[in-house]
């Protein structure tokens, strides 16, 4: 982190970052969930067919366009805060950010299980990163 | 609330732990045999499509994309997140055994807990089951249209 950089400008970047790349991830889920088994589309219609599927859904679009702008943020973000700060944060403030979101929005069954799962992981991909 | 996957979804779910950690390892070698690239020698970025571990890599990352879709196309997003974190101790452990990287202590704790926590999903079912067209599936899709 730069000495110019305060606390509000890293953690705004940070969530920032993070927020987008659940919007996506979300979006792209739901896109696949209203689609249904791809592998059963590329059955029926072929590979050409079952891209044209996914394409065609304005909510994968979405969802790829917030997954493009997490990538420019994720470069803005690394230019004003430390590598070893920004990856593992963004990385489990996504983990838990996408367990909440997939139980609103998704209504996904985010059991004890789950939970604990993404505990460890968004844990995990801290220390991987000491 | 019952889904077991078939050998061929568990191939899908290899392939997401697998593909984007040793495409992302082969990336890294190809760009540091084309060396830094910047302003004034963008010609590199062009090479850099001919070098055998770019292309290598370039090809892993597309087939992440397309089994990571696949998967959400049939398991929950919180089934397969694991599935995705499992990257991380994946290169973890090529740095380890391919690169002779040493690990800490602290990267090996972090590994175990991954690997508990791809456990815990594991043993679960892949799916939630409810009505087609829920509500919150409606809004954001009205949100993307209206994008």
């Amino acid at each position: 982190m730069t000495a110019s950089t305060s606390i509000l400008q890293t953690w705004t970047a940070i969530g920032g970052v993070a927020a987008l790349a659940i919007l996506g991830e979300v979006l792209i889920a739901g896109a696949m969930r209203r689609l249904g088994d791809l592998d059963l589309v590329r059955e029926r219609s072929g590979l050409p067919g079952a891209i044209r599927a996914v394409l065609s859904s304005p909510m994968f679009l979405a969802g790829a366009l917030c997954m493009a702008l997490n990538f420019f943020g994720m470069l803005f973000a690394l230019s004003i805060v430390d590598l070893s700060l920004a990856i593992p944060a963004i990385a489990s403030l996504t983990y838990i950010g996408n367990a909440i979101a997939a139980k609103i929005f998704l209504h996904e069954n985010v059991d004890r299980r789950r939970w604990l799962a993404v505990l460890f992981v968004s844990i995990g991909v801290v220390l991987l990163s000491h | 609330m019952n889904h077991r996957l078939k050998a061929s979804q568990y191939a899908i779910l290899i392939a997401v732990m697998l593909t984007a950690s040793i495409g992302d390892a082969l990336l890294s070698r190809g760009m540091a045999q084309v060396g830094a690239v910047d302003l004034h020698h963008l010609g590199l970025l062009w090479q850099a499509l001919f070098n055998p571990y770019v292309i290598s890599g370039i090809v892993l990352l597309i087939g992440f994309f397309a089994s990571y879709m696949t998967a959400l196309s049939w398991a929950d997003l919180t089934f397969v997140m694991p599935a995705t974190a499992f990257g991380n101790v994946v290169t973890a452990l090529l740095s380890r055994f391919w690169l002779h990287e040493h690990l800490s202590p602290y990267r090996w704790t972090g590994i175990a807990l991954i690997v508990c926590a791809v456990g815990f999903v594991a043993g679960g079912p892949s799916r939630t089951e409810h009505s087609e067209n829920s509500h919150g599936l409606d809004m954001m899709d009205s949100g993307a249209a209206g994008l």
